[in-house]
């Protein structure tokens, strides 16, 4: 079943609902995506290159039982290993893929899993991309942060005993400066002790000063490393330009940021080969900066404000936790980061497999902890959420049940130096 | 054992020859280790006790056992001498284990930057630790740059794969005037056993102790693993292992005068 990604507001206006028609309908109307935006940084990566030659070889149907028999019997992981690992004839053997991938968490991370939290400081967008709840022809309530308004959020946060802080905005340059983004890095770095981004993709310099800041750590989704479906889906804005985002993570490393995040949104296009993809961008960029930290999550797609009917069509959990188990074998140090888009009985069963990183007490919404928190009356205007989660679970009650699962919550391990 | 066969390191002497390392850290590990395995030192992450009163580790360390704090997160000499400042700020005493990775898959240390770090805090006053890939001419660089130990890399650290490097740990006991504590890739109390057998100083352990079913079970065989290892040494079955059994029958027997 093809997702139903067009929604179309009263309250946009004729000659907007026209250009709306026309990119949905008419390619010849979109910018070209593979081209970059006057001020864009080009860094002549090989990274790029080498991931799209692997993904776009790659059969997942070629692979038998006896390649996933063989890539579990063997200690390391090859990119070979793994494509076996993918595909779906490793899914008999998902118990066992299930039982090395605990192993080499176990090996590498313990018992420990990390806990942190988001904090949407702004939903303007100047973007279209149909399935997000933020895309400018959305009719949603905009809002962005004063200063005082996120040191209140901030606040909020760090008394609930959060320790690490996720910043993102929608993407929007001229609502959301990158001045603007390190101010909120300034301020977050006196309420928390880990400070991450996640914002529109920037310049190296930009990055560097966003460092210099109290930012360390850059998540950037690709969403689909599938260049023709990523066309079909961002219609219209400087997110559009696919390799501009692609390089966004390498950008980040050059600028002074210890570690960089990495996904595809699960459910756009072939989640296998996104998913090689995603590893493999890990993977290369590992070896050129090896002194980086990386981190992989796997969100799948989720219902939207105005559009209940998005979903993560044939990734199912079970899906997903094979490419989380594939992930983990393959790259075994890696940090994986499961978020509240998936629900609390998947969070509590996938960390004792294969994640190290769940977020806890999460609003999409912009200047909403308070009222999510504590159940008060919003006292002052409140913008909507990016989709709407599934695991709304507060941080007290996350760290007792990963205690519950035999595992140690960890707050920090970080310092800024 | 004798009575006066104590560690000492920088000056300070102890009794136990257990070092719980820092990598997976919870109450019941930290008592386990000092109760079962008796461990006096107790590694301490720094990133890890940068944290706020929930769960800060510094209240989980008994009194009476010596802190040694790391600098795990540091890529450069520069950013380990400001994590061992800020350690000594944070009332962690003078020890530091010096930990530099520029490797992020399988966190091997980098000797050039260590040595690099080593000369700058033992400057400071402090006791230095440095944690080590076995290399020789770096182990004698680390000891003339003022270190109190040195801690070389038994396997990739928590790969629980035991003396991978054995030959090499085996130079650097013969060779460096300082205790020789076998960190990283101890899976097993028997590779533990086997490592003082050799005539390490001490031993450092924590993915084993860490993820075992029975944490204080597995922590007392750590304990008696490391004490008859040390009793094996010192009866003189390390220069026998080591070199090879002397022959009953003296190749030498013929020589006359």
């Amino acid at each position: 079943m093809d997702q139903q990604f067009f929604v179309d507001s009263s309250y946009l206006s004729k000659e907007a609902l026209e250009k709306k028609h026309r990119l949905e309908t008419d390619p010849s109307f979109r910018t070209n995506h593979m081209e970059y935006l006057p001020g864009m940084e080009q860094i002549h990566s090989d990274v790029c290159q080498k991931v799209l030659s692997q993904m776009d070889s790659y059969d997942p149907s070629r692979y038998t039982a006896r390649d996933v028999k063989a890539a579990l019997e063997h200690e390391t992981c090859s990119v070979e290993d793994f494509k076996a690992l993918l595909s779906p004839a490793a899914e008999p053997f998902l118990e066992q893929m299930a039982q090395r991938a605990c192993q080499e968490t176990k090996k590498h991370f313990g018992n420990t899993v990390y806990l942190f939290t988001p904090l949407y400081i702004a939903n303007y967008c100047e973007n279209y991309c149909v399935y997000c709840g933020f895309n400018c022809y959305n009719h949603i309530r905009r809002m962005k942060l004063s200063y005082e308004q996120m040191e209140h959020e901030m606040k909020v946060i760090a008394d609930s005993g959060m320790e690490e802080i996720l910043i993102l905005t929608g993407e929007s340059r001229s609502q959301s400066s990158v001045e603007y983004i390190g101010e909120a890095c300034k301020l977050a770095r006196r309420y928390f002790r880990m400070v991450g981004l996640e914002i529109y993709p920037v310049n190296t310099d930009e990055y560097r000063y966003l460092h210099e800041c109290g930012a360390d750590y850059v998540t950037v989704f690709q969403e689909t490393y599938d260049r023709v479906k990523y066309e079909t889906l961002h219609l219209m804005g400087h997110k559009r330009v696919w390799p501009y985002r692609f390089d966004a993570q390498e950008r980040a490393l050059m600028g002074g940021m210890r570690g960089v995040a990495f996904s595809a949104l699960l459910g756009l296009s072939d989640f296998r080969k996104d998913a090689l993809a995603s590893a493999l961008h890990v993977y290369y960029l590992q070896r050129k900066y090896p002194a980086a930290e990386m981190s992989l999550s796997c969100p799948r797609l989720r219902p939207i404000v105005n559009n209940d009917k998005i979903s993560p069509q044939d990734v199912g959990e079970r899906q997903l936790c094979q490419v989380l188990c594939a992930y983990r074998i393959f790259l075994p140090f890696v940090g994986i980061t499961v978020s509240s888009r998936e629900s609390a009985a998947f969070r509590n069963g996938i960390v004792r497999i294969a994640a190290t990183k769940v977020s806890a007490g999460v609003s999409t919404g912009i200047g909403d902890h308070e009222s999510k928190y504590t159940g008060k009356e919003p006292d002052g205007a409140e913008g909507d959420e990016q989709f709407v989660i599934d695991d709304g679970r507060s941080l007290d009650q996350m760290y007792r049940d990963i205690q519950g699962e035999g595992l140690q919550p960890v707050l920090n391990d970080y310092l800024y130096v | 054992m004798k009575n006066n066969d104590t560690l000492v390191i920088g000056g300070h002497e102890f009794h136990s020859r257990f070092i719980l390392g820092s990598g997976k850290y919870s109450l019941k590990l930290i008592e386990a280790a000092v109760r079962d395995a008796g461990a006096e030192i107790i590694t301490l992450a720094v990133r890890r006790a940068n944290t706020k009163e929930q769960e800060n580790i510094l209240d989980y360390i008994p009194k009476g056992v010596t802190l040694l704090p790391n600098t795990s997160g540091a890529r450069t000499a520069e950013e380990a001498v400001r994590i061992a400042r800020l350690a000594r700020e944070l009332g962690c005493g003078d020890f530091v284990k010096i930990e530099i990775m520029r490797d992020t898959k399988y966190l091997l240390p980098d000797n050039a930057e260590t040595i690099r770090a080593t000369e700058i805090l033992a400057k400071e006053g402090f006791v230095v630790m440095p944690y080590m890939y076995p290399d020789l001419n770096a182990a004698r660089d680390l000891a003339n740059a003022g270190a109190a130990a040195v801690m070389p890399l038994a396997a990739p650290i928590g790969s629980n794969k035991g003396l991978a490097t054995r030959d090499f740990i085996q130079i650097l006991i013969d060779e460096i005037d300082l205790p020789v504590i076998v960190d990283a890739g101890i899976g097993r109390p028997s590779q533990a056993c086997e490592a003082m057998e050799m005539g390490a100083a001490a031993i450092m352990a924590n993915t084993a102790l860490a993820t075992a079913g029975d944490l204080p079970l597995m922590a007392a065989a750590f304990r008696q693993a490391v004490e008859a290892g040390r009793k094996a040494y010192l009866s003189g079955l390390g220069r026998v292992l080591a070199r090879g059994a002397s022959a009953s029958d003296p190749l030498t027997g013929f020589l006359r005068d």
